[in-house]
């Protein structure tokens, strides 16, 4: 009987370290390209080429003192960090990373739960995260991060809708809401749905890039009108929980989009046979990359673009994304019917 | 034995959270112990094998209204308003008169649910598809059609009255 619990206990361990180490070494990755970006060279001292520059940050934000600001509310204050990183890591419990292994012996699947509503759960979960930066924003009775906090609701708010009926197309297009079925259904149809649904996929990434507070619409974080933004008035771990929290949404976001359009496990033209030698590489393998290259667009669009103004980001976001949505959402529909 | 423990454990948690709900002085506070309590409702769905209903309550509960009354709660209310109870005394009566309707209500239901077998439900659950969405879906589009299109319809209402109420150059 504790056998059961065993091989999930695992699982959840070796994934919760990968993701907290890829998140550490996503701000190095993030600063060694923007700085590449802009003909610098990005953190040099600490390490070969500034490899150890995560390490050595770490340490300092463990160091540092950590303040509670004397008006503000105090649970709350408290809570918000944690709020805001945990959903950021229990997504991950229906990513399927890749297909069934063989480990000493024992058949390992690449997920930790195959969840019947897997797709459901991932947008309600992630829904919980925009309490961590609305309450960091009330508790700490300061101005600007009650600013950040609005601001950041409302966005929120405006695009988990746009994102949510695109995956409503996903799911008429594949007829279940489980994440493996999604990717099984990518395998019969031998087609990443990215190439039946461009629209779905665009709509889908402009999303999740506000989801994350990430630039162009960084603005709950926009360091010149707030300055810094909802989590101003925080210091040391807490604070480092948020930027944590941040860098894990955006892994989930990748990993959601890995998984949806691209295949998840798959190869490359899962439907071309004179690629066959594509598929000796193990399917981890593909997923792992495919969601490393979404990551490096994210730190590219930061590094190209300018910041949205706050009408114009609500703008687009009701009056293009949602309404291009629903139309994506009613062709899919017919057609699936039709054809 | 464990499955029966945790449900009296995760009800005791959803009546002391509802209690916090109407007892707290800081509203956001209160707005903050609802969530709880409807992530804990939404355990207790879990626990009962409805998978479906517990992230549609999730997502739609505790990730989508609530998030809109903590918009409202922080808009309106900055400060904590322990001057807005005006009259005491005509609140606290209409609250005893809708305590004791509801009180009415679930003990009609009680007695009305005691007083028939519960195996009317079973075959219907005999007939449906396994998987769970499925399953509400089925139930929706058919049985239910008509009070699904009454909920969308009153929703419809609401969003146009909201939509008319907020445009004051109409």
């Amino acid at each position: 009987m504790m056998s059961a619990y065993v091989a999930p206990i695992l699982k959840i361990l070796v994934l919760l370290n990968a993701v907290l180490v890829s998140v550490t070494f996503m701000t190095l990755l993030e600063r060694k390209v923007i700085a590449w970006v802009q003909v610098r060279l990005g953190p040099m001292r600490v390490g070969p080429h500034g490899m150890l520059q995560p390490v050595a940050d770490a340490i300092k934000l463990l160091l540092k003192e950590d303040i509670t600001p004397a008006r503000a509310d105090k649970w709350v204050f408290t809570l918000a960090p944690i709020v805001a990183i945990v959903p950021a890591l229990v997504a991950f419990a229906v990513v399927p990373f890749g297909q069934e292994v063989t480990l000493f012996g024992h058949a390992v699947t690449l997920v930790i739960a195959d969840l019947n509503v897997g797709l459901l759960y991932i947008v309600s979960i992630t829904s919980i995260g925009v309490y961590g930066i609305i309450l960091a924003g009330y508790a700490s009775n300061s101005k600007f991060p009650l600013l950040a906090g609005l601001r950041a609701s409302a966005q929120l708010i405006s695009y988990e809708i746009a994102i949510t009926m695109m995956l409503v197309s996903i799911v008429v297009m594949s007829g279940t809401l489980s994440m493996v079925g999604i990717v099984e259904a990518q395998s019969t149809a031998r087609m990443w749905y990215v190439f039946v649904q461009p629209v779905a996929f665009v709509v889908f990434f402009i999303g999740g890039l506000a989801e994350t507070n990430r630039a162009p619409f960084d603005l709950p974080e926009a360091e010149q009108e707030l300055t810094g933004g909802f989590h101003t008035e925080y210091s040391g771990m807490r604070f480092a929980l948020f930027f944590l929290a941040e860098y894990a949404n955006m892994i989930v976001v990748s990993t959601v989009a890995t998984t949806l359009f691209f295949g998840g496990w798959l190869r490359p033209f899962p439907g071309v046979a004179a690629l066959r030698a594509l598929g000796l590489v193990p399917g981890w393998v593909w997923f792992l990359s495919k969601t490393f290259v979404f990551l490096y667009v994210f730190i590219w669009i930061r590094a190209t673009l300018p910041r949205y103004r706050y009408d114009q980001l609500m703008r687009l976001g009701w009056k293009v994304l949602i309404p291009l949505g629903i139309a994506n959402l009613v062709v899919t529909a017919v057609l699936k019917v039709l054809l | 034995m464990i499955e029966s423990l945790a449900f009296y454990v995760l009800a005791s948690t959803i009546l002391g959270l509802g209690v916090l709900v109407v007892t707290a002085r800081n509203t956001v506070h209160c707005v903050l112990f609802l969530v709880a309590n409807f992530l804990c409702v939404a355990m207790v769905y879990v626990m009962l094998g409805a998978e479906f209903l517990a992230v549609i309550q999730v997502l739609v509960y505790a990730g989508g209204i609530v998030v809109l009354y903590l918009f409202v709660v922080m808009l309106v209310n900055l400060r904590a308003s322990a001057t807005a109870a005006t009259d005491r005394r005509r609140h606290s009566r209409v609250g005893f008169a809708v305590a004791v309707i509801m009180l009415a209500e679930i003990s009609g239901i009680l007695v009305y649910s005691a007083a028939r077998p519960a195996a009317a439900i079973t075959p219907v659950a005999a007939t449906l598809p396994p998987g769970n969405t499925e399953a509400v879906g089925m139930l929706l589009y058919t049985d239910y059609l008509v009070p699904f299109e009454l909920a969308s319809m009153l929703l419809l209402v609401a969003m146009v009255g909201a939509i008319l109420l907020a445009r004051k150059d109409m």
